[in-house]
């Protein structure tokens, strides 16, 4: 018996109103929040200021550190560890609710406001089935219980999209894919029909294509019950297509809100400028814009390949590899084969980037593992600079790593955290046997400077470095023997807007400056749009379409592509008819 | 899931046939010749010993006499022990003592272990946590037997209030004590592990999920912090009853139980190589069951595993 | 879709530069001090009591044992029977045992030997078995198989039962070595446990693979990554154990296969003492207090240690 707590009030004009003469949902004024840490007091919230209408979907946009999650989370009281909140007002429904008690808060929540949470793996209980965890939503809150629950409980997560729900609530998470879960989680959200919905970044784990499939899902539901949204991301281009409300944070304070197209069109803060400027599903939608105008855009990283005549010889290709994968079934003796990339041929110009683009599974990193030679293909060759890699010998197969180089995606990972900077940087030379130390060490400098870091930096260590610095650490490692070709293997993918703007722009300015060749592992089509020359897509271990990069975005012939191309967060708005050339750059 | 647990029993087959190998081994090793010792000051002749040899199996090559006593066990054949006994015969008395001993000490490890470290994940940081931290410092720091002497000691001489020791009256009351001092060091371990385990738990995610679910934070506790945190903590109790048996040597020697670890000891002194190695033998099947009735539990406990 | 009014508090709304100042993009911070893993640990070592009382105890024990003749000028094997079971008097702080042995004497020079056994057995211990858990989670497959069942064999094995037996048979030889070695033989298993586990979470890390693109080999790897990395965990195992290894020697003398009674030891002397507990209970009581205490210190290194390497307790 489902009952929407709010009906939207549409007038004669088709204009939707909120009900109750627009009195706020959720009003946090002046909010602080605090964490003890070993260092003392740091304070995450500074100030911020917050309203939701009923029925209403706002987004708090901000990177990493900016305090969104936080604010969030402290107004359902789920603070963790040592976060307390300081100051400020969190007023909900009317009721003050800053420091109500513990008894209070486990009434206001799911049944007045649900979570949806970023993790979907993470936040479900591993070990206990779908439908309890749905069901212990429903009878915590007094909706249902018994055989009444477990109808409920069917509906819910078909209302969510999840297919063949009642069998699928008798499974584990771990048999679910994350899109199914993320499903399950906003079930479970929505169970006891919430007047807010804070949705934590819900789709950042998953696919392009499911993304927008779920959020869709999500925004038609969530319309239909009148359920508020309060949006927590990093990517203003979604929160712009999804809210119509942004609030943007930096540092624990909120430096610009309003209404989301205003703020794109128009932004006032120089932190908020940036953010629009080096969003790449914003740039990816300007450049385009910006070519069905006739104009070159500013915002191009990748010079396209019109400017006459060019070395054109194929520094690496890639020829009908095929890569199977042996899978250990569980009896003894049984494998099931797995066929991870089937038929791939693409090849990289030298001095040029080549993008890979797919979803997950789609074979891609695989790929990028056998040109770097760290998997034997089942089928096809890789040939570099016209060299067939399966006939060289170990000897020269040494002589070949020095040519071609990886950058990780997890800056977090890709460095040792016992080695010192010097070393990390200084290994590859020690393993070739490169110089003595005193040329190492000035090549280090040199390096360390190239990539835009001080000296000092050398003695550190990777657990001091933010994630950009790590990545510009992983890029000196990689430059250090003097590769010809580097394969950035989902690169920028973990970083923060504006510095995963700034690396894009030093990987470019490197490949300009040293004639590198980039093949670009990713699965952001917005990211392409800026830095590949060319661009194969791939899907379940197939090239679907391979294609300059100006052609797919301009003329997609597969179906696939253009769904990849629909699924960039931003891609159905309208802002950028006039005045682009007045966006800062 | 069968293949799973089948998979598992059949990598225990080697250990199982190592295992016995290397005991039989090291018991081959014993010095003196029992056979001498049986005829005691009187000596036996040479003809009457090579007669107990052959009996015994004693004159055959180290190899053989081990596939024998394989072939042995499969029908339930432990041979005799130098006195004329079967040694299934001492086994069916001394085990089942022991057993209930180790049973006895697992539950109450178990009990206390995994509620006093409830409380003290609970509370991680406060008064009670600390406290329970360094009771279990002091439990593992002391030796089991000055634990037990001490017990017996205090509670069963001086205060009187249990039995200090068993002999043949063999019942809960009189176990009891015994069994606090074998469990003593285990309990320790359980507590620390539980208190650790529920610490981490806490702040996992899906704790998280469920208290925004409007789950109040009792039922919380239970259904989703308890249930993830006795995974690694049942494991080890699983585990810790072939260990429980085999360790009982030192508390069956306090409290003077007629139980496998006293015989254990008194047929090695004895150089008694059937007594020996059968009762080792029983120890590892215990070990062996008990690892896989582990493994099994894991998987009902962790579905995930059930898949793998 | 359909636009709504914007409300009153809802209008575009930007904050003054100089109140919200936006910084350089990701700007590295000079003024702070290089910090390793370690020097990190020492940190959050530094500021926990518990440390320093584990620190200081180890070192009392440390120096005990390296020069008892500090501590007292009696001979703890002079032993007078008129003296037996006599009350503590000046000089003898702690009194007599049953055969007239001055108890505190005794009580400072069995810190050698038990100290000697735990040092001597984690070295043994953690050399073995770190090697075997290093091999067997990295080269996998074969090698971790057999070396898996061979460690599962020593667990199944009774640890008392084949000290016994072998003790037994080196009778004559007893005393710090043999202990070490039965100890030592049996103690790996556990050790070679945690590198394995440790190992094989550590094989996946990127900065491994980086180094395999690099062209670095295998056993390199291993050796110059993977195992710094594995560090952690056994050091706090071998700390713990370290502890452990000395209750055990005590538990074999008191099975009468430990240390000979010409070695004053703890263990030995606790073994004696309990016989006559009802009777002197003071003679129970030092050996036992100091044993216990011994272990305490190095148990609670042990948990300091691995608070202080836990990577969740680290800033980033």
């Amino acid at each position: 018996m489902s009952h929407p707590t709010y009906e939207p009030i549409v007038d004669a004009t088709g204009a939707v109103h909120a009900p109750h003469g627009g009195a706020p949902l959720l009003q946090v004024r002046d909010l602080q929040v605090e964490f003890m840490t070993n260092t003392g007091p740091v304070q995450a919230v500074r100030g911020a200021n917050l309203t939701v209408y009923p029925g209403q979907s706002v987004a708090i946009v901000g990177e990493s550190g900016s305090g969104k999650s936080t604010t969030a989370h402290a107004v359902i009281d789920l603070l963790p560890g040592t976060g307390k909140v300081t100051g400020g007002s969190i007023v909900f429904d009317g009721k003050d609710i800053t420091h109500a008690s513990a008894k209070e808060m486990v009434e206001v929540r799911g049944r007045q406001i649900g979570l949806v949470p970023q993790d979907p793996m993470s936040n479900l209980n591993p070990v206990w089935k779908i439908g309890f965890q749905v069901k212990e939503a429903l009878k915590a809150n007094g909706i249902a219980t018994g055989k009444d629950a477990d109808r409920r409980v069917a509906e819910l997560l078909a209302e969510a999209g999840l297919p063949d729900a009642e069998r699928r609530a008798n499974q584990y998470p771990h048999e679910f894919s994350g899109g199914m879960r993320q499903r399950a989680l906003i079930a479970i959200g929505l169970a006891a029909r919430p007047k807010l919905l804070i949705a934590d970044e819900p789709t950042s784990a998953l696919d392009v294509t499911v993304q927008r499939v779920i959020l869709d899902h999500l925004e038609g539901l969530t319309q239909q019950l009148g359920t508020a949204v309060l949006f927590i991301t990093h990517d203003l281009g979604l929160a712009a297509e999804r809210a119509e409300h942004l609030v943007v944070m930096y540092r624990g304070q909120v430096v610009e809100s309003g209404p989301s197209r205003k703020i794109l069109a128009d932004p006032q803060h120089p932190y908020t400028q940036r953010l629009v400027a080096a969003a790449p599903s914003l740039a990816s939608r300007r450049i385009q814009s910006a070519k069905e105008r006739g104009v070159e855009s500013t915002e191009l990283l990748a010079t396209t390949g019109g400017e006459g005549a060019r070395r054109s010889d194929e520094v690496v290709k890639v020829e009908n590899l095929t890569k199977v994968f042996q899978i250990r079934g569980n009896r003894p003796g049984q494998t099931t084969e797995f066929k991870a990339v089937d038929d791939v041929s693409f090849s990289i110009k030298r001095g040029t980037t080549t993008a890979l683009v797919g979803e997950s599974g789609s074979g891609k990193s695989t790929v990028a593992n056998i040109v770097l030679n760290l998997l034997d293909p089942t089928e096809g060759k890789v040939y570099f600079d016209g060299t067939d890699l399966s006939t060289l010998d170990a000897k020269e197969l040494f002589t070949f790593r020095r040519r071609v180089q990886p950058i990780f995606q997890n800056p977090y990972g890709s460095l040792d955290p016992m080695y010192s900077i010097y070393r990390t940087i200084e290994e590859p030379l020690r393993v070739h046997k490169v110089g003595d130390r005193k040329s190492r060490e000035k090549r280090v400098r040199e390096l360390l400077d190239m990539v835009a870091l001080p000296a000092s930096t050398m003695r550190r260590f990777p657990a001091e470095l933010s994630g950009g610095q790590r990545q510009r650490i992983a890029i000196a490692r990689a430059l250090a023997l003097e590769p010809e070709v580097i394969v950035c293997d989902e690169a920028v993918s973990a970083l923060d807007v504006l510095v995963q703007a700034q690396i894009l722009t030093l990987l470019n300015d490197l490949q300009a400056e040293l004639g590198l060749s980039y093949l670009f592992i990713t699965h952001d089509l917005a990211v392409v749009r800026q830095i590949a020359d060319e661009v194969c897509v791939m899907k379940t271990g197939q090239v679907v379409e391979a294609a300059t990069t100006d052609e797919v975005f301009d003329n997609p012939r597969q179906p696939y592509t253009r769904e990849l191309l629909a699924a960039i967060p931003g891609a159905r708005l309208e802002v950028f008819g006039e005045g682009i050339e007045d966006l800062p750059a | 899931m069968a293949w799973y647990v089948g998979r598992r029993f059949l990598q225990l087959i080697p250990v199982f046939l190592g295992a016995t190998l290397l005991i039989y081994a090291m018991v081959f090793l014993l010095p003196g010749d029992p056979i001498l010792a049986l005829g005691g000051d009187r000596g036996i002749s040479d003809a009457l010993a090579e007669r107990l040899r052959e009996r015994y199996n004693l004159d055959k090559p180290f190899l053989v006499q081990y596939l024998l006593y394989l072939k042995g066990i499969f029908s339930l054949d432990f041979g005799i022990t130098f006195s004329g006994e079967e040694v299934i015969e001492v086994m069916k008395r001394v085990f089942p003592v022991t057993f209930q001993l180790a049973v006895m000490a697992l539950l109450f490890e178990g009990v206390f272990g995994i509620g006093f470290g409830l409380l003290a994940g609970l509370r991680k940081g406060k008064l009670f946590d600390s406290t329970a931290l360094v009771v279990s410092l002091i439990v593992i720091a002391v030796p089991t037997f000055v634990i037990g002497f001490v017990m017996q000691f205090v509670v069963g001489v001086k205060l009187g209030w249990l039995p200090p020791t068993v002999g043949s009256d063999v019942n809960f009351k009189t176990l009891l004590m015994p069994a606090i001092v074998l469990g003593a060091v285990s309990f320790a371990y359980v507590l620390r592990l539980t208190r650790t385990s529920v610490a981490e738990n806490l702040t996992a995610d899906y704790v998280r999920t469920a208290t925004a679910k409007g789950v109040s934070r009792a039922r919380v506790i239970n259904v989703h912090v308890l249930r993830n945190s006795l995974i690694p903590v049942v494991t080890f109790l699983g585990a810790d009853l072939g260990s429980l048996m085999a360790g009982a040597i030192i508390t069956e020697g306090i409290f003077n139980i007629n139980g496998v670890g006293g015989t254990l000891y008194r047929a090695i002194i004895q150089g008694q190589a059937p007594t020996v190695v059968s009762l080792t033998t029983v120890l590892v099947i215990v070990y062996i069951l008990s690892n896989l009735l582990v493994d099994l539990l894991y998987a009902v406990l962790d579905p995930r595993i059930r898949y793998a | 879709m359909p636009e709504t009014p914007t409300r009153p508090d809802q209008q575009h709304f930007f904050a003054q530069l100089d109140e919200t100042p936006v910084g350089v993009v990701d700007s590295v911070d000079e003024s702070a001090a290089p910090a390793s893993v370690w020097k990190d640990a020492w940190h959050q070592l530094r500021r926990r009591p518990m440390f320093w009382v584990a620190t200081l105890l180890i070192a009392v024990i440390v120096v005990v044992a390296l020069f008892p003749q500090w501590f007292t000028s009696v001979d703890p094997k002079a032993c007078d029977l008129s003296n037996s079971s006599l009350p503590p008097s000046a000089g003898h702080p702690f009194g007599f045992n049953f055969q007239g042995c001055d108890i505190y004497a005794r009580t400072i020079y069995g810190a050698r030997p038990s100290v000697t056994v735990g040092v001597l057995t984690t070295v043994v211990v953690v050399l073995i078995g770190a090697v075997v858990g290093a091999i067997a989670g990295f080269y996998g497959k074969w090698f971790d198989s057999i070396l898996s069942r061979v460690t599962d064999i020593f667990f199944a094995i009774p640890f008392v039962l084949a000290a016994i037996v072998i003790m037994s048979v080196l009778y004559n030889q007893r005393g710090i070595l043999t202990v070490v070695i039965v100890l030592g033989v049996f103690g790996w298993p556990q050790i070679a446990r945690i590198t394995r586990g440790a190992v094989l979470s550590v094989k996946n890390s990127d900065f491994v693979t980086a180094a395999k693109a690099l062209g670095a080999s295998r056993a390199s790897t291993l050796v110059r990554h993977i195992m710094p990395n594995s560090a952690a965990p056994i050091i706090v195992y071998a700390t713990v154990a370290l502890g452990t290894f000395i209750v055990a020697e005590a538990t074999l003398s008191f099975l009468g296969i430990g240390l000979p009674q010409s070695v004053v030891s703890w263990g030995g002397d606790i073994s004696d003492a309990q016989r006559r507990l009802r009777a002197n209970p003071v003679e129970l009581f030092y050996p036992a207090a100091a044993l216990a205490l011994t272990v305490l210190s190095f148990i609670m290194m042990g948990d300091v240690v691995r608070d202080a390497l836990d990577p969740k307790a680290r800033k980033r």
